[in-house]
């Protein structure tokens, strides 16, 4: 009787870890038929001028395949949408954990992480309706579809990430910590800059980086709101086509393990390859900067 | 400085300017003490304030998208929206295949993703001891929910449409679903797990039982609430994507409700999506957009809320 149940417990504990390796099994699966699929085209342009090459016409005839423009447009608007959600969701994390009554963090928080929750198309669908008309009108720009509408919507997008990441951060700043700079006869807003936030410093960045990491790989509203065009922005309201978008709208007119199909693939890859780096470096820094006790300050 | 160490008139100097020193900065401080403490207060208030601003502007977006949605689309939603089939070239009629579809694929998705999700949480809260193997798990689950959604996409058509031959059918949309809420659902599990107290194991253990006995007769029964919400807050996501299924299960146009797990199908974010970009007649259909678009909200939201809601109310049960 107590052996066998010994042996189930050593089975079961067996079955679960097989399980846990699932998630690692699925991203390797992810890399290895990315790969599979997407490096052909390497057999039709060199791997310098796919990245680095500027003309994306993957229809016509010869094809382009030069994803430069693409990569600058995610990576711009990145950067447009991380300066709107840093400040924003980093201040609401200080604000939810340090400020707040309990009565208003109930109902803050609930707000952002329904934030987090409303699906792209949504977001996608609001910046193309609503928002690219009054900005067309606003700022009497050419389209209202552009890099700056782009970055607003995936701005909303990346907050909940940063600030709930964040927020956590600050939560666990040890007590005593605060309650020695308060007792030094610092103020609380002294106290929240010059000994929380160094403090929280590792936490936010993870926060930071996954909400850019989120942001970069964002495909429904880059696709209905960035305008589409794969050139160059030189301005904040210029259109761009974003790595997501591209790939996208274009599968399913591409033919079936052609070349834009390979190229498609391909740049799958790079987009992969970004977020996967993002991850990395967060996952890094949350462990290794990771605030222990009061005394690693 | 070292001068001053070795020539004692020089130190007494250096002393006697400071002692001279300290007495008007001291009066200095008594003085300016209360304008100073004025100025941070106002300083403060102004930085609360801003602070305050930025928490309260992501309600405010949330509520102006919500209201504008609302404003436009509730309209648009009457019975035969929510039951008929669209109509004339998807210029008229309702979604209800849509509903179908989104309903079917995720739940499709759940129930293949929360057995998974569900035992990955127990491993790595109940069993595993901290070392490289669950450094390497958490990192994994930790860089799966960092994947664009597209690029589950492409893996859902190169894998399971193309490789494994299922064509693009629910099966294969559910299956790409599944490996993309996995995160979210190990995620709220293992919070659920950890909310139990650990005197609930010890006394489990101390009377003799096994540590699967502790974790099936204590541990779960005591989780599951919590473990629950996982499972409505994976499905809520499963239902909102649209890159995954783009490729791999949703199509334009399908007059059939699904007979089998191998039929394509029209989902809710994807006929958004077509209706918005791809129709012949865009502005007509604006209607039908904000319909379906309010039913997608409702559905997510209303899911989330509930989740929400339900923890809010479980921790307070614990605490």
């Amino acid at each position: 009787m107590k052996t066998n149940s010994q042996t189930t417990d050593k089975a079961m504990q067996t079955t679960f870890f097989l399980i846990a390796l699932a998630s690692i099994m699925i991203l390797f699966m992810i890399s290895v038929f990315l790969f599979m699929e997407g490096l052909p085209i390497l057999n039709h342009v060199s791997l310098r001028d796919f990245i680095f090459g500027e003309y994306w016409y993957p229809t016509s005839d010869p094809p382009d395949f030069g994803i430069y423009p693409l990569i600058l447009g995610s990576i711009a608007t990145t950067f447009v949408s991380a300066a709107i959600s840093i400040p924003l969701g980093v201040m609401t994390a200080i604000y939810l954990a340090e400020m707040a009554s309990v009565r208003f963090r109930e109902i803050v928080k609930p707000m952002v992480e329904l934030l987090a929750a409303l699906p792209s198309v949504v977001i996608g669908f609001f910046g193309m309706v609503i928002m690219a008309p009054f900005l067309q009108n606003w700022l009497d720009v050419a389209s209202g579809l552009n890099l700056f509408n782009a970055s607003l919507m995936l701005g909303f997008m990346s907050i909940p990430t940063i600030c709930s990441i964040s927020e956590d951060a600050i939560h666990s700043v040890p007590n005593n910590l605060r309650e020695a700079s308060l007792a030094l006869g610092a103020t609380h807003l002294e106290t929240i800059i010059r000994v929380i936030l160094p403090a929280a410093i590792s936490g936010i960045s993870t926060a930071v980086i996954l909400g850019m990491s989120r942001a970069i790989g964002e495909t429904m509203v880059v696709l209905m709101v960035a305008g589409g065009a794969a050139m160059v922005p030189t301005s904040i309201f210029d259109p761009v086509r974003p790595l997501p978008a591209s790939i996208a709208a274009e599968m399913a007119e591409a033919p079936f393990r052609g070349e834009h199909y390979a190229a498609l693939f391909a740049t799958g890859i790079v987009l992969f390859v970004f977020t996967f780096t993002f991850n990395i470096v967060a996952d890094y820094i949350s462990n290794k900067y990771r605030q222990v006790g009061d005394s690693t300050l | 400085m070292s001068k001053s160490t070795l020539d004692p008139s020089l130190a007494d100097d250096a002393t006697k300017d400071e002692s001279k020193a300290t007495k008007p900065v001291d009066y200095k401080i008594e003085k300016l003490d209360f304008p100073d403490t004025n100025y941070k207060k106002v300083i403060q208030t102004i930085v609360f304030g801003i602070f305050r601003c930025a928490a309260g502007v992501n309600g405010l977006a949330l509520a102006i998208i919500i209201y504008f949605m609302a404003s436009n689309g509730l309209s648009a939603i009457t019975w035969t929206f929510l039951t008929q089939p669209p109509t004339d070239s998807m210029t008229k009629g309702g979604i209800l295949p849509c509903i179908v579809g989104t309903v079917c694929m995720s739940l499709g998705a759940i129930l293949i993703a929360y057995p998974i999700g569900v035992a990955s949480a127990i491993y790595l809260n109940e069993y595993a001891r901290p070392g490289k193997m669950i450094r390497i798990i958490r990192l994994g689950i930790n860089n799966l929910a960092g994947v664009p959604s597209v690029v589950f996409g492409l893996f859902g058509l190169a894998f399971f449409v193309v490789w494994m031959k299922m064509g693009v059918s629910i099966l294969a949309g559910a299956l790409t679903l599944a490996a993309m809420s996995l995160p979210v659902i190990i995620g709220s599990t293992e919070e659920a797990l950890r909310s139990v107290p650990d005197t609930y194991r010890e006394a489990s253990l101390g009377i003799g039982a096994t540590k699967w006995q502790t974790i099936y007769r204590v541990v779960l029964p005591a989780a599951l609430p919590g473990i629950l919400t996982g499972g409505i807050l994976g499905v809520s996501r499963a239902a909102g994507e649209t890159a995954p299924i783009m490729f791999t299960a949703a199509v334009f146009y399908t007059p059939y409700l699904p007979s089998s797990p191998f039929d394509e199908i029209m989902a809710l974010p994807y006929h958004i999506y077509v209706l918005a970009t791809a129709g012949t007649e865009i502005e007509a259909t604006r209607p039908l957009q904000y319909g379906t678009a309010i039913v997608l909200i409702a559905l997510v939201l209303g899911m989330n809320l509930a989740a929400i809601l339900y923890r809010a109310k479980l921790r307070k049960q614990l605490s």
